[in-house]
């Protein structure tokens, strides 16, 4: 095993599905670092469910290699997954039992885990997830979020290395979303690596560290948070009433302005500002290297810098009297990348 | 096994921290700012070592535990009780309705129902020959037809999966949850009919197939052989209904196909011009019980059966493996 492949928690290589004619799954290169809150982002149908199929190996890649905690899977399976919890694709329970059965029942599916303390985890995953009175209650009068908490006790049954967390939040009331927050920053303060899947961006803006944004079957982006928001393209709002001046030296930035007079008095002059390299699609890091988080302002690698534009802009006479520079947020990005609208891709 | 299994050093990345060098662990040169992976790095294997002997180690393995969580369902389910009462039923209503009725006119309706009323253990020997076509394969294609697909139906096939219960085992644990129905079909048609023959007729002495006499005891012993029979009769129905279970997520689609492949094999047996297909028909030796009513008893029917049986265990048993271990669970 090499250095980089311990360093990470989840990696795949060129993971295809396909489903019939539709590639599900276009040959992603997924890394998820240790000890990293990893979010897994994309639009309904983008593959997301899919490769956490095949990360667990419910489903054969078609092409490609997934190796979790540095196991090849599927064929080292039955180590990996004891070390493994996940919530796939929602819960689901034998409604004819009570929450606590069904704990009992997944447990003792696992081979490795002790009969002896079965019950004392059992209970301590319920009290996690705020279940203990409802823990001799049928599964079938459980009410959405209550299922969605028992799933996520299920994956806390034992202590795992990694947890894979498919719409943890999906069905939650507000309170019930900021206690999944709070449980899964409890997690990775543990040390599990948490792999939370979402479409939820706020959400995953608040709790992750790492982003991946799937679309369309393919992987779009990845790398640390700070990183994926900075990456997109700035806009630069300029307030002057000196709009000709100011839209000369704009492009001589190479910018391209656009000016607008909304009160009247002054103009309002906008235009986006190149960010230099930007964000290295899909290949943020690679091999365990570079996750630092330390992307800064754009300016050191050939885009512009915003105080230099506002020197020149004085030194030409602008009188500035508002200038502001606004990175994009990650929804921005997560739009700009997978597109707007309503259409589930393909 | 012995204790040193679920030692801490199971996990030979979880010693590499003892050792005392976390950054090894790092890439090197490749890390500009070393505080953050590699710092947190070794707290991830210390956590695993701490751990180790604590709830939710890897221990050794058990196997018990599933098969144990699978029967006490499969008989906890409201499903598998009504479908046992219901055959106990059966007895119940024959019992009932000759105790009710006049004499029976001997040589009309199920054989041996003109004995009952002089000997009440008669019970439970025609509602075993009742049960045989239809009702006991009909309980036996909801169970195995269950197995897969109904787990597959629910969702928690995933999460067995994942848990990892081993898609082998699983498989095994299954069939083992279904055969144990098997037995416990023909077991309920038999006590039930002993039970209500002995409380509304007289019991005595039985006269086997050859002619002699057996005291209650001797008969009941055969009844339960007959269960036994029909127990072995019904494990390659089990089965086929494991592998249709394995094909769909729809539960009811694989209980109506192994329900429906079971009446198909019984008219195949019927027809005269397929003399050369009975012997494979699953289904051929279900009324070849008859032998364990003589005396001596004859076994050979009995083997002949259990060797059709196990041929069709291991056909749909292979297939199922096959199926199952490289299927796509979407579920």
């Amino acid at each position: 095993m090499t250095a980089a492949g311990r360093a990470l928690a989840l990696e795949t290589q060129g993971l295809s599905k396909r489903f019939g004619h539709q590639l599900a799954v276009n040959s992603i290169d997924l890394a998820v670092p240790r000890g990293s809150v990893f979010g897994f982002l994309g639009p309904n149908g983008s593959g997301k469910t899919t490769t956490i199929r095949m990360m667990l190996g419910l489903a054969a890649p078609t092409a490609g290699e997934v190796r979790v905690l540095g196991m090849d899977m599927p064929r080292q399976l039955d180590e990996v997954l004891p070390r493994v919890g996940a919530l796939v694709e929602g819960p689901a329970f034998y409604p004819f039992l009570s929450g606590a059965a069904n704990l009992h029942r997944f447990d003792a599916a696992d081979r490795h885990a002790a009969p002896s303390t079965r019950r004392a985890r059992v209970d301590e995953a319920l009290e996690r997830v705020g279940l203990s009175h409802a823990a001799r209650k049928k599964v079938r009068a459980y009410s959405l979020g209550m299922k969605q908490r028992l799933g996520i006790a299920n994956a806390l049954l034992a202590r795992r290395e990694l947890l894979v967390l498919d719409e943890p939040t999906n069905g939650l009331d507000p309170q019930g979303t900021r206690e999944v927050r709070n449980l899964v920053r409890s997690l990775a303060a543990d040390g599990a690596t948490v792999f939370v899947s979402s479409h939820l961006l706020a959400e995953v803006e608040q709790i992750c560290t790492h982003a991946a944004i799937m679309s369309a079957g393919r992987l779009v982006a990845q790398g640390p948070l700070a990183e994926l928001r900075e990456s997109g393209t700035a806009q630069l709002r300029l307030v002057t009433p000196d709009a000709g001046t100011a839209s000369g030296v704009l492009v001589r930035f190479g910018l391209s302005p656009v000016v607008g007079h909304p009160d009247g008095v002054d103009a309002v002059i906008t235009s986006s500002l190149p960010n230099g390299e930007g964000f290295d699609r899909t290949a943020g890091f690679s091999g365990g290297a570079g996750f630092d988080g330390t992307a800064g302002l754009p300016a050191a690698d050939g885009g512009v810098a915003p105080e230099a534009i506002v020197a020149a802009l004085v030194a030409d006479g602008v009188r500035v009297r508002g200038f502001t520079v606004e990175r994009g947020s990650l929804e921005d990005r997560f739009v700009a990348l997978t597109g707007e609208g309503f259409d589930v891709a393909q | 096994m012995s204790h040193s299994d679920w030692s801490p050093v199971q996990d030979p990345e979880a010693q590499e921290p003892a050792a005392g060098e976390p950054e090894a662990q790092a890439p090197a040169g490749q890390e500009p700012d070393g505080h953050g992976l590699a710092a947190r790095e070794p707290a991830v294997h210390r956590l695993t070592v701490q751990n180790s002997p604590a709830p939710g180690a890897r221990r050794r393995p058990s196997s018990g535990s599933l098969l144990a969580s699978e029967l006490k369902q499969l008989f906890r389910r409201r499903r598998i009780q009504a479908m046992l009462l219901a055959l106990a039923a059966i007895p119940v209503v024959i019992a009932v309705v000759v105790r009710v009725s006049s004499a029976v006119p001997p040589g009309r309706g199920p054989a041996f129902l003109d004995r009952i009323s002089q000997n009440g253990l008669f019970v439970a020997v025609t509602a075993m020959l009742v049960s045989v076509p239809l009702f006991l394969p009909l309980t036996i294609g909801v169970v195995a037809g269950d197995t897969i697909a109904g787990e597959a139906g629910l969702g928690t096939l995933r999460y067995l999966l994942v848990a990892p219960a081993g898609r082998v085992r699983l498989l095994l644990v299954k069939y083992a949850g279904a055969a144990a129905f098997c037995l416990s079909a023909p077991l309920a048609v038999a006590l039930a009919g002993a039970g209500i023959g002995w409380v509304l007729f007289p019991v005595g002495p039985v006269a086997l197939l050859s002619g002699d006499l057996v005291e209650p005891d001797e008969a009941l012993v055969r009844m339960l052989l007959i269960a036994a029979y029909q127990a072995v009769s019904l494990l390659g129905l089990s089965a086929i209904g494991l592998f249709l279970s394995t094909l769909t997520d729809v539960p009811v689609g694989a209980m109506a196909a192994t329900i429906v492949l079971s009446v198909v094999s019984q008219v195949l047996d019927q027809l005269p011009q397929l003399e050369w297909l009975h012997p494979w028909l699953f289904t051929h030796n279900w009324f070849g019980f008859a032998d364990l009513l003589r005396q001596p008893i004859g076994w050979d029917s009995f083997g002949d059966n259990a060797l059709l049986q196990a041929g069709y265990i291991a056909v749909f048993g292979a297939l199922a493996y096959g199926r199952f271990v490289s299927k796509d669970v979407l579920s």
